[in-house]
């Protein structure tokens, strides 16, 4: 009676506050602005302050953490160092239908390239990239570096037989540059000079190279040749192109452009030098050709092999797949994505490991942790404190220790083993095989991750109120009954912070999988390491460390799905 | 008097071996009663209550149940009920669920379970809240889910610690008179723990009153209000005078009392057994008269002085200077013909020699 009496009034009094804040609508403060606002306005300058004093963190996570992370992301699809090195070659190569060599075109293309690449010396840079891809490459590369210099040779003697002028690079620089620039070039010469008469320092750099407006329409590959060699020496060596007698190349893009220019293109040329390059046309039919394929041939069989030319295509687009299609042992085929050779598929199966060993370390750790916590959450406060210092004891010592000790008491003559083999568990012809394998990586991971089992286990059992337990038994419950409908649900949060965090740590484990592990208890992490230190493919790497990432991601959805992430309770 | 349900023989308990927090407790509770167990913090009610439900252990001396010594069964196999003082509703299970665990664990079919899971919560008025967790439930709410609980599986005895320490004191007022109710329809036997004085004596039938590990008294409501057994009792129930002074004749059931300032009251004699004894006498405020014309002729009277008059509605409240002393209250019911008294006044002071009681120093 008493009750529905409350209750009534209670309900009516409800109404009444309902109904009020109908009729009113937004509150408003005393100032007459909306509540809301004034609210906000309040709390903004609270807010800053907040943000001003997590800045110094804020800043140093970007750039620490999430910035390498991204740059990580980045890595692992980035390719633009091929159609950096070999801009024209890319080019050339796009409709190539793999069926054949290239056409000369195409080796001219990677000669003007590779000129410029080796005199840059990124040649080998790529060579080593895209030898990841198919073995021997590099060593394509390096040879061509050495000998692509000649290349053009021919031609080049053969203008200057014809013409000394083709010898003298004033005479090159008349007929390529820019007359402004050749005007800017030569105010910077007598500057240059006065400051050397004067004893004065002058360390103003030449102006940048810029060529004349109607010849690329006239000898369209000399002037880029001659562009890339120009640009090239002033960039790399600080020459000038005033000085320095172009690269042989540039002769054999002159030679090709007087053969396939239109004779009635060449005749139409009436800017600089004129007279000199329609001389040339008149004869250049008559010079000495070079077979472009056999001499890249040549200087190594590399060229030859169709297997190259595919390489270059495949990996000529600015952003690849191909780190990741590594990682998960696939390789990217003028055909399409196709399984790595059954002996080179590695990574699949380590990431299989790593997972599967993560998950027997995290189990292994709640079933050691889970009866350790416990007894530690409901000891008198004196014995667990101490108990607890127990268990934190290693983090006081360092990582290589704790795992040599594991070496010192796994190994086959170790304490272990001499011990099992003392007391007749084990014959001594037949010791345990303990470390160096799978079972020494999860033995020692354990050990090593049980306190971040324990501690969040601790600190939510902590929580739990002994007198859940004790109810439980007044209501007629069995002390097994009681711990697990009542007690080991309420642990469930801590469970699970201290499973993701053992997970997480372990799936990303590196130093303790090296030491103990020897060949086949090695984690993902270790290759990861190796071609981040060893193998130097960084792009590999972090295709690596992206799949790594993004299954942790996923692991984490997956268990937001099952259990709930709010279910997570680290203290 | 009752047949003993529940028997506390010599029972001592101690948790570190060094000194005793219940000392030699007889304690016999009849069945279908409703014992209250009072008394200030520290006392050890929690401790009797945790060894009747076996969650510690009787140092020494036997706890029997039906006549059954107790002190082997474990906790669970003891069938009693038990609100604790904060619910220990479990966080992780609905209500429903929560009602239905001892049931389940008793193996009772779903069907029957779910009935009586629907009639405890009726009981309760929480029949619309079976799909709630605990945490979404008032204080008074999860009190009463806790209650059901405790009842829902039909035990004989059930111990309430504190369960309505939490609430506030509307809300409190209400469920006493629900539990009182329940009890005594149910039929069932409750002990009932509580350090609120007013609690114990609206809603028990006997109330053990603790101090120091042991009980100080132990009778029904109104004999413990009227007629303690010892100032620690008198001081704890209720609000009460007292005054100190020497026994000087002892006449049957009335003694004389010689205040320390030489006045002579008489008293009945409680805790004194000599002439020349110590004592504190001790008389409740509401008993203490103000017009001469109401007391008999030859009673003692005191001379007075008004240190405070406080007007509380339906009472006046008036402090005045006895006996050197400046802490004796008195209540007077706010009566047409009551004077309202002003600080200064001089008065005359007296009761009926039965309202005085002559306890122990
Ligand atoms: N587990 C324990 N270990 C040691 N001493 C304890 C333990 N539990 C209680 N005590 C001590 O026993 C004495 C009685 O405690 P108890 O809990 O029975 O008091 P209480 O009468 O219930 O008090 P309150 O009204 O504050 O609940 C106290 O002095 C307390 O310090
Ligand atoms: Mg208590």
């Amino acid at each position: 009676m008493t009750d529905a009496a409350t209750g009534n009034i209670g309900r009516a009094a409800a109404d009444a506050r309902r109904a009020e804040a109908e009729q009113t609508g937004p509150v408003m403060a005393a100032d007459g602005r909306p509540l809301k606002q004034s609210l906000n306005r309040a709390l903004r300058a609270q807010k800053l302050r907040a943000l001003a004093l997590i800045a110094p963190l804020l800043l140093f996570l970007l750039v620490t953490f999430v910035a390498p992370i991204f740059d990580m992301l980045f890595r692992s699809v980035e390719n633009q160092i091929t159609s950096e090195t070999l801009p024209r070659t890319v080019v050339a190569l796009e409709d190539w239908d793999a069926q054949d060599l290239p056409s000369q075109d195409t080796f001219a293309a990677l000669a003007y390239d590779f000129m410029e690449a080796a005199e840059r010396r990124i040649h080998t840079r790529l060579g080593s990239r895209l030898n990841y891809e198919t073995t021997g490459i590099s060593s394509t590369f390096r040879r061509s570096g050495r000998g692509i210099d000649d290349l053009g040779e021919t031609q080049a003697e053969q203008f200057i037989d014809l013409n000394p002028q083709w010898e003298d690079p004033a005479a090159w620089v008349a007929l390529m540059a820019a007359p402004d620039w050749i005007a800017a070039q030569a105010d910077w010469a007598a500057r240059a000079d006065a400051a050397d008469a004067a004893d004065r320092p002058f360390d103003e750099a030449e102006p940048a190279f810029r060529l004349a407006g109607g010849i690329a329409a006239t000898l369209p590959e000399t002037a880029d040749a001659y562009r890339s060699f120009a640009t090239t020496i002033q960039q790399e060596d600080e020459d000038s192109p005033t000085a320095e007698e172009p690269w042989n190349t540039v002769y054999l893009a002159l030679y090709r452009d007087l053969l396939r220019q239109p004779a009635a293109t060449i005749a139409a040329y009436d800017g600089p030098q004129a007279a000199l390059v329609q001389e040339a046309a008149g004869v250049a039919a008559g010079f000495e050709a070079t077979d472009l394929p056999a001499f890249f041939i040549d200087m190594d069989d590399g060229w030859g092999d169709l297997k190259t030319w595919e390489t270059i295509q495949t990996f000529s687009d600015p952003y690849t797949a191909g780190y990741f299609l590594a990682a998960l042992d696939l390789q990217l085929t003028p055909q399409g994505i196709e399984m790595q050779p059954e002996e080179q598929q590695i990574y699949l199966m380590l990431f299989w490991r790593t997972i599967v060993l993560s998950l027997t370390i995290m189990g292994l750790c709640v079933l050691l942790g889970y009866p350790i916590a416990y007894l530690l959450s409901n000891l008198p406060m004196r014995t667990s404190n101490l108990l607890l210092i127990l268990v934190l004891l290693p983090f006081w010592t360092s990582l290589l220790v704790r795992t040599s000790a594991w070496k010192v008491l796994l190994q086959q003559q170790g304490v272990i083993n001499d011990t099992l083999v003392w007391l007749g568990l084990v014959a001594d012809d037949a010791r345990l095989a303990l470390i160096n394998n799978q079972v020494g990586t999860v033995i020692a991971m354990t050990h090593i991750l049980l306190p971040f089992m324990i501690l969040p286990l601790y600190s939510v059992m902590k929580t739990i109120p002994p007198s859940y337990v004790r109810a439980a038994k007044s209501l007629g419950a069995t002390n097994s009954t009681a711990f697990w409908r009542v007690y080991f649900p309420q642990s469930v949060p801590g469970i699970g912070a201290g499973c993701i965090l053992v997970f997480i740590l372990s799936i990303g484990y590196y130093i303790t999988p090296e030491l103990v592990g020897g060949r086949t208890g090695i984690f993902i992490s270790n290759r990861i390491a190796f071609h981040i230190s060893d193998s130097l493919n960084w792009g590999l790497a972090a295709a690596l460390g992206s799949i790594l990432l993004i299954l942790v991601l996923a692991l984490y959805w997956l268990y937001d799905r099952l259990v709930g992430i709010d279910n997570v309770k680290l203290g | 008097m009752q047949d003993a349900f529940v028997a506390f023989d010599r029972v001592q308990k101690s948790y570190d071996g060094e000194t005793l927090v219940v000392k030699d407790l007889n304690l016999h509770i009849g069945k279908g009663e409703f014992l209250t167990m009072l008394g200030p913090s520290g006392s050890g009610k929690t401790t009797c209550l945790m060894m009747l439900a076996g969650f510690e252990t009787a140092t020494h001396g036997e706890i029997t149940l039906d006549g059954k010594p107790i002190n082997n069964i474990p906790p669970h196999k003891r069938g009693i009920g038990m609100v604790f003082q904060n619910y220990a509703l479990f966080p992780h299970m609905t209500v429903a669920e929560n009602l239905a665990f001892p049931l389940e664990v008793r193996k009772i079919g779903k069907s029957e379970r779910e009935e009586k899971v629907l009639r405890a919560l009726d009981m309760v008025q929480m029949g619309d809240f079976g799909g709630r967790r605990p945490a979404q439930l008032s204080g008074g709410q999860q009190q009463r889910i806790a209650l059901a609980r405790a009842l829902v599986f039909e035990p004989e005895l059930v111990l309430m610690d504190e369960p309505l320490g939490a609430l506030d004191k509307q809300l409190r007022e209400t469920m006493q008179f629900e539990i009182t109710n329940l009890a005594h329809r149910l039929g069932i036997t409750v002990v009932y723990v509580t350090h609120d004085q007013t609690e114990a004596l609206t809603m028990s039938d006997r109330v053990a009153v603790f101090d120091d590990g042991r009980i100080q008294q132990l009778a029904a409501p109104d004999t413990l209000y009227e007629e303690p057994q010892n100032s620690f009792v008198a001081q704890f129930i209720g609000e009460n005078n007292t005054l100190s002074g020497r026994v000087t004749r002892i006449d049957g059931d009335i003694c004389e009392v010689t205040l320390d300032d030489g006045e002579v009251i008489d008293a009945v004699p409680v805790n004194v057994s000599a002439v020349g004894d110590r004592t504190l006498v001790s008389i409740r405020p509401e008993r203490v008269e103000m017009n001469k014309d109401r007391l008999a002729p030859d009673a003692h009277t005191l001379k007075a002085e008004v240190a405070e008059f406080i007007y509380m509605g339906d009472i006046y409240r008036t402090r005045l200077r006895v006996a050197g002393r400046d802490d004796f209250i008195v209540k007077t019911r706010n009566a047409p013909d009551q004077r309202r008294l002003k600080p200064g006044e001089q008065i005359e002071i007296g009761w009926r020699p039965q309202d005085c009681r002559a306890l122990d120093a």
